[in-house]
């Protein structure tokens, strides 16, 4: 299909004739009634996914069913955070991919993602903290990637709005620093992967719900969907915050709870943070959008929950948080709040895996964290499915490990920051 | 200083025998108490507030409420500045300072608004299509488009304001008081139920506010007074003015801001500015109005286009008229209100409305009144590039089509698209909407939770039958709750004028110019998204409203699009060709107005941010000159430096009396947990790892618990105190988490047990006295307990006197060191503290913190939870297998059948010797095998803790290394950020590895 390249010429062109000529971002089109893969789940990773599988693996008859809307889940309901300062190696490894995947993708995809390599910060409040911290910067730089410390006064040289008096509750010890990480626009994820998706040719089927699995001797062989019966031997599910549901409906019980997790914007303003910010000891994790509002996260609702609301609690100690954190914050006002759903392994680390059936493949758990590994994931998953095995970077994040005991448990870099 | 050259002499809620002075953009103006910035600045004609967020057009008031796109400012300046205030609900004060945002250098002349002329090159999302290459020069694009965005600027200084919270229970909670909640709170008030009433504004009324409608035959506000009157009157009734009720969550709990003080301005006032309450409410009366829709046509956005009501406000409320001429554009019969007010003021009013001609009693009683009405035809645009000078208008065609323009000058035009209710805090609740096809709005379908609704916001425009439909509901909730008092009769408006004509669903006026050739028809005036936006993103697949929300920014200004939303998605299913409903709605998201944070925090700032736990002898501790870390929620001494001593210096002091004299430590911060019942051993054998059936009454045993993945959770002494009942002590930090992971396994895997919990971690001080002579100071101040080694062995415990206070004593260590731990009630800890301090003068004794601590400990090789383990430990790793009991059950026990948790090259505990007995390795370090030039490198573990030891006058350090109890001897390697650190791997234990001076 021809389309128009996105680019500044583009744009000025298209100026002249009203902007009245731009083709579809993606096709929407009825489904087929069967194809080579099926993703379920058209979140970031979903349709990481299917263009991986495109553009790896020439697998380009996919389809990508959404109950609703694409990029509607966690893709559109997280802080946007990229890093991949992770303490395990094989965490490192996947959220390292993912990030090196970021750093070129706005023009792989011809789509400003808006990734934006502002650092990020983990702060330290106590001794612990510290040991903490110190040992996840050595781990991370005998990998590879890049990782400091900062002293306090380092780190009010870099965000003056910081409080670092010691004469605070929680006074800031320290800090790594990832200059690496940052943010990118999370909708544009969604959409730049869709579009360049459907460009190989990969059909994006939104408002299209599965219902169940079609299953012969053992195997899956397609799926049953609000749109009629959709045949595939491989079917790749992708759907933070359900997977558990879609996975009873194959007969199998994942090692998931599902929590709300809960984010808020403050209303727009001129430049003040110019990093990201998090801090696991007084809860709460900041950054500044393009658009100027301040972005909050934090930690998780206790208890289970399907809905994507959470209480306002969490909202209230948040906001304490970061008004202990940045006190000319006070004043400011929070303009939207929302929640999302996340799905959490008991050692918050996810799962891409192969399953107990043949020809059905989960990419789930990804807990709070992620956005961050949306193309890496995508990536790995892809390879799992095209091949019928994990790649190397995902053989750790196997199903299997919750009966060996392979865990890799991520809690301490779950526990609020992520 | 001007005069208010557009304030009527007469009429109005304001009081013109107080002037206010104030400044917007360091020009001095006059208002009077009563007024808002917006309608003091009308008064004085001032027509440019602001500028918009993309293309900077000059920008007006445009409402006189919660919704106002436009009017943003910033107020005052320094520490008490905010940003992002809506003029139109900014209560005037005397010395109000505000200022225009996102303008350079002013509002009037902004250069920024050169970007205008490029606008056709910038359609909504064009940052996703470019700034891609080169890719060096992204942080520079972005640099440039974080400078244009954002709109006012965030104070510079820490708030010098103080916010509260409050907790609140009632019976019925209204929101809103205009006609329809005030009928409805006076009949539930009426009825004896504990009722809340809250407004946004500063006082009740609601639109009654600013109309001139009759209630009981009399003015409207006379009957508002009344009924806000009686209402004050009656004991269970809470009425909370400048209260927005923002956000409605799950199980009828709502949240609401007061704002306490703002109508103050800056003042040393002792209140609390704003006022965060939380109220669990038994049911819910919405009664929260409607907000007006506006029209869209080209150039819609100037200053002086208004909506109809907002206009009817500001003359009827504020006396404010700043038109010589009038223009007001509808679809529907409300508007005609507006046409007739600025009649009544003697101002030449046109009337476009887009119905055809038809006879109602709107039309005839403004014919009548002078009205010149203008039907079938529509306002298709606006001349006057800085202020409204005159419309264009054209008829409707036989096709349908618009023909011939006309000009008529105006300098206001009043716009009405109809109204949405402002269902907004229902949508939050869970409740449904559906499109009511008659009135054309959203309106509540099916509730989620416990809450009515009444009047506009149900779609009840009629001020009759919202008085009808609020006492009706008010009455019949509370009687659902079993309140019936007597109340009075009803109040009634008048007749409701018949003849109406249904509102026209027209919103979208096309011009000459098309409406896609660039900005001009305005759709959510804050964030610039035009119908040219609308019709990109639908173009390009974005045609989902959450899609067209997140993609054009359609309603995610600070309005969060309460004049936006519905004509963009009514612009939407025009360009889907569908019905309305079909296309859906965006969520609503709370809160319904920005919140301010500090509200939201509350009193949890500061040193209130979390609980402080002082242990009953810090005020020693501090006197003592100590320097104190945090310990979860603790303040635990970390030192005690002497004169000029450094952190190094008291630590090695502290180590070196321990071992030699006497330490003496406050640990009383242990988590400390009595455990009783009949099955108090069986529920122990399930907890720890080892067995607690055959522990002797008066001794102690150390216990390590997993979790249900077999790894290391908490460790600590547990003794005996009775056949039924043990003390158990935890780490500092894991008491709560065990405490709850008791009483969790408790009270759902096992509630047969008969077993009760109690903390006592702060009921009991504990006072450690370490090293050689501690036995005899002990000696010295108690004399009911024998002290010998026979009589009282290691892990046993004795109770007796210590300094005349009734004690425990517990001979436990964790410095291998002889050593005690006295437990007192926590009232005489200070006592026995002090105590022991006199009596070990001739020792000197030494009060040594948590770094000599961990020093002493780590010489020994013994664990620290939480460091030494992480959550992937298990007793096997720590070499403490022997005591796994093979004879029971244990929670963790088969996780550590596990293939991973069998395998022999684990991770285990070992010490490392340094090659340099000075060198101190980081804590935190990563151990290599074998060195590389570059990363990655190998990983075989990491150290937990290292420290100088200044009784073995060398480094001393811990460490998890794979297969580590196979690799002693080892030389090992840990690459540091300038130089790597070589070591051997050893026994963890350091200092008296035989255990010699354990009984002193």
């Amino acid at each position: 299909m021809s389309r128009s390249r996105y680019s500044i010429f583009s744009l000025a062109r298209n100026a002249y004739s009203h902007h009245r000529n731009w083709p579809k971002a993606w096709r929407s089109p009825e489904p087929k009634s069967a194809y080579d893969v099926i993703i379920v789940g058209g979140g970031g990773h979903g349709l990481a996914t299917a263009y991986y599988l495109a553009k790896e693996h020439g697998l380009t008859n996919v389809a990508v069913l959404e109950k609703g809307w694409i990029g509607g889940g966690n893709t559109g309901r997280n802080t946007t955070i990229i890093r991949s300062n992770y303490l395990w190696d094989e965490s490192a490894a996947i959220y390292e991919k993912s990030l090196q995947l970021y750093e070129g993708l706005s023009r792989e995809l011809n789509y400003n993602l808006m990734v934006s390599q502002r650092g990020v910060l983990n702060l330290a409040h106590n001794q612990h903290d510290l040991h903490e911290l110190s040992r996840r910067v050595s781990a991370n730089r005998l990998h590879g990637i890049d990782s400091e410390i900062l002293s306090p006064f380092q780190l009010k040289e870099m965000v003056p709005i910081l409080n670092v008096s010691p004469d605070v509750r929680f006074p800031v010890l320290g800090a790594s620093l990832q200059r690496r990480g940052g943010v990118a626009r999370h909708d544009a994820v969604a959409w730049g992967f869709a579009r360049a998706a459907d460009a190989r040719g990969v059909h994006i089927i939104q408002n299209c719900e599965v219902k169940g699995f079609c299953r012969e001797e053992g195997r899956v062989t397609g799926v049953e969907t609000t749109k009629g019966i959709i045949k595939s031997p491989k079917v790749g599910v992708v759907v933070a915050g359900h997977a558990g549901v879609v996975a009873e409906m194959a007969g199998l019980r994942l090692p998931i709870e599902s929590h709300p997790l809960q984010a808020l914007v403050s209303e727009p303003l001129k430049p003040l943070l110019h990093t990201v910010i998090m801090s696991g000891s007084v809860h709460v994790y900041v950054s500044q959008s393009d658009k100027g509002e301040l972005i909050l996260g934090a930690g998780i609702d206790a208890y289970n929950s399907y809905a994507q609301r959470g209480s306002i609690r969490i909202i209230e100690d948040m906001i304490a948080a970061a008004v202990e954190l940045f006190p000319v914050f006070s004043r400011l006002r929070m303009m939207r709040q929302w929640g999302g759903i996340v799905d959490i392994c008991p050692d918050a680390s996810p799962i891409i895996s192969k399953t107990p059936i043949d020809g059905l493949y989960f990419n789930c758990g990804w807990g709070t964290g992620g956005f961050k590994a949306t193309p890496g994931s995508g990536w790995a998953f892809a390879h799992t499915i095209a091949q019928d095995r994990p790649h190397a970077i995902n053989e750790a994040f196997g199903l299997d490990r919750f009966i060996t005991g392979a865990l890799i448990d991520e809690h301490g870099a779950a526990a609020v920051s992520h | 200083m001007k005069r208010q050259r557009y304030r009527m002499p007469d009429g109005g809620r304001i009081d013109r025998s107080q002037p206010l002075h104030f400044t917007f953009n360091d020009r001095s103006y006059q208002g009077y108490v009563g007024d808002t910035l917006a309608s003091a600045l009308l008064a004085n004609g001032v027509a440019i507030i602001g500028r918009s967020f993309k293309y900077h057009r000059p920008r007006g008031v445009f409402s006189a409420g919660a919704e106002e796109p436009n009017a943003l400012v910033q107020l005052e300046q320094g520490s008490h500045t905010q940003p992002n205030l809506r003029a139109t609900q900014i209560e005037l004060y005397s010395g109000l300072k505000a200022e225009s945002i996102n303008c350079w250098p002013s509002v009037d002349f902004d250069l920024w608004s050169l970007i205008g002329l490029f606008g056709r090159i910038f359609p909504a999302g064009f940052y996703y299509k470019t700034f891609m290459t080169p890719n060096l020069l992204w942080p520079i694009y972005e640099r440039i488009i974080r400078q244009a965005a954002g709109l006012g600027r965030a104070p510079s200084d820490p708030d010098p304001d103080r916010y509260e919270n409050i907790n609140t229970h009632c019976d019925i909670l209204i929101i809103g008081g205009g006609p329809s909640g005030l009928s409805a709170a006076l009949k539930a008030g009426q009825s004896g139920a504990r009722v809340i009433l809250a407004d946004e504004q500063n006082e009740f009324g609601g639109a009654l506010l600013g109309s001139d409608d009759e209630v009981d035959g009399g003015p409207a506000l006379d009957w508002v007074e009344k009924t806000v009157g009686e209402l004050e009157e009656m004991a269970e009734v809470r009425l909370l003015p400048r209260t927005t009720i923002f956000g409605y969550y799950n199980h009828n709990f709502l949240t609401a801001v007061e704002r306490v003080t703002d109508h103050l301005g800056v003042s040393d006032d002792p209140l609390p500015r704003q006022r965060s309450w939380r109220i669990r409410a038994r049911q819910v009366i919405l009664a929260s109005g409607a907000i007006e829709r506006p029209m869209v046509f080209e150039n819609n956005d100037r200053p002086g286009v208004m909506l109809a009501s907002a206009a009817s406000t500001y003359a009827n409320r504020y006396g404010v008229c700043f038109a010589k001429r009038v223009v007001v554009f509808t679809n529907n019969d409300e508007a005609y209100r507006t046409a007739l007010i600025f009649k009544k003021f003697g101002i030449h009013v046109s009337l476009v409305d887009v119905r055809p001609e038809f006879n109602g009693d709107w039309p005839r009683k403004a014919t009548a009144a002078g009205v010149e009405i203008i039907f079938n035809s529509a306002v298709t645009g606006t001349r006057g590039r800085r202020k409204v000078k005159g419309v264009n208008i054209s008829a409707f065609g036989m096709d349908g089509n618009l023909g011939e323009t006309r000009h008529l000058s105006c300098d206001l035009l009043a716009v009405s698209g109809g109204w949405n209710p402002t269902v907004h805090l229902y949508s939050q609740s869970g409740g449904t909407l559906t499109y009511d096809k008659q009135r054309m709005c959203l309106i509540p379908e099916k509730a989620g939770q416990a809450v009515n609704v009444v009047g506009a916001a149900k779609g009840t425009f009629e001020l009759e039958r919202c008085l009808k439909e609020g006492a009706r509901e008010g009455a019949r909730v509370a009687k659902n709750l079993d309140f019936v008092g007597s109340g009075s009769v009803r109040s009634k408006s008048k007749t409701v004028l018949e003849n109406e004509q249904p509102l026209q669903p027209k919103w979208l006026i096309p011009s000459r110019k098309h409406p896609e050739g660039g900005p001009s028809h305005f759709v959510d005036l804050q964030t610039d998204v035009t119908v040219a936006d609308i019709a990109l993103a639908a173009r390009e697949g974005y045609d989902s409203v959450e899609h067209l929300k997140r993609y054009t920014t359609l309603g995610m200004g600070t309005d969060q699009g309460k004049t936006a939303n519905i004509n963009g998605i009514s612009i939407l299913s025009g360009i889907r060709g569908e019905e309305l409903p079909s296309v859906g709605h965006t969520t609503f998201r709370p809160p319904y107005t920005p919140v301010t944070f500090g509200a939201l925090a509350g009193r949890q700032v500061g040193q209130f941010l979390d609980p402080l736990r002082r242990t009953p002898i810090h005020h020693w501790h501090t006197r003592a000159g100590a320097v104190f870390e945090n310990v979860g929620q603790w303040k635990r001494p970390w030192y005690y430096p002497v004169l000029d001593e450094d952190m190094n210096d008291a630590v090695v002091r502290e180590c070196r009396s321990a071992r030699k004299s006497i330490g003496i430590l406050d640990a009383s911060t242990l988590g400390k947990i009595e455990i009783k019942g009949p099955d108090a051993a069986d529920f122990l054998n399930l907890i720890y790892v080892n067995s607690w059936n055959n522990l002797e009454v008066g001794r102690c045993r150390y216990g390590l618990m997993l979790g249900e993945d077999g790894m290391v959770m908490d460790d600590g002494v547990t003794s005996r105190m009775a056949e039924d009942r043990f003390f158990m002590t935890t780490t500092t930090g894991g008491a709560a988490r065990v405490y709850s992971w008791l009483e969790e396994w408790l009270q759902t895997e096992w509630p047969e047990m008969e077993v009760y919990l109690t903390s006592v971690t702060e009921n009991w001080a504990t006072i450690t006295l370490v090293g050689p002579n501690s036995r005899k100071l002990l000696g010295e101040l108690t004399d009911d307990i024998n002290l010998d080694l026979k009589s009282f062995p290691f892990m046993t415990w004795r109770e007796g006197k210590v300094a005349g206070v009734p004690a425990r004593v517990f001979r436990v260590s964790f410095t291998g060191d002889l050593s005690f731990e006295i437990n007192i009630p926590a009232r005489y800890a200070i006592s026995v503290w002090t105590a022991c301090m006199t009596a070990g003068e001739k020792y000197a004794i030494t009060p040594f913190g948590t770094e000599a601590m961990h020093v002493l400990r780590a010489e020994k090789g013994y664990i620290v939870v939480g460091q030494e383990t992480d959550g992937t430990v298990t007793p096997g790793d720590l070499g403490m297998e022997r005591m796994l009991s093979k004879k029971k059950d244990f929670i963790g026990r088969r996780s550590l059948a596990r293939v991973e948790t069998l395998r022999s090259d684990r991770k285990q505990l070992v010490g490392l010797d340094t090659e340099d007995p000075s060198t101190v390795i980081p804590i935190g370090s990563q151990i290599v095998a074998t060195t590389k030039k570059r990363p990655p490198m190998d990983m075989i573990g990491y150290v937990t803790s290292s420290y100088y030891s200044p009784n073995l006058k060398r480094s001393v350090a811990l460490a998890l290394v794979k297969s580590g109890r196979n690799r002693h001897g080892e030389r090992v390697y840990l690459p540091m950020e300038n130089g790597t650190i070589s070591a051997l791997i050893c026994n963890p234990v350091f200092f008296d590895p035989e255990g010699e001076r354990l009984n002193g």
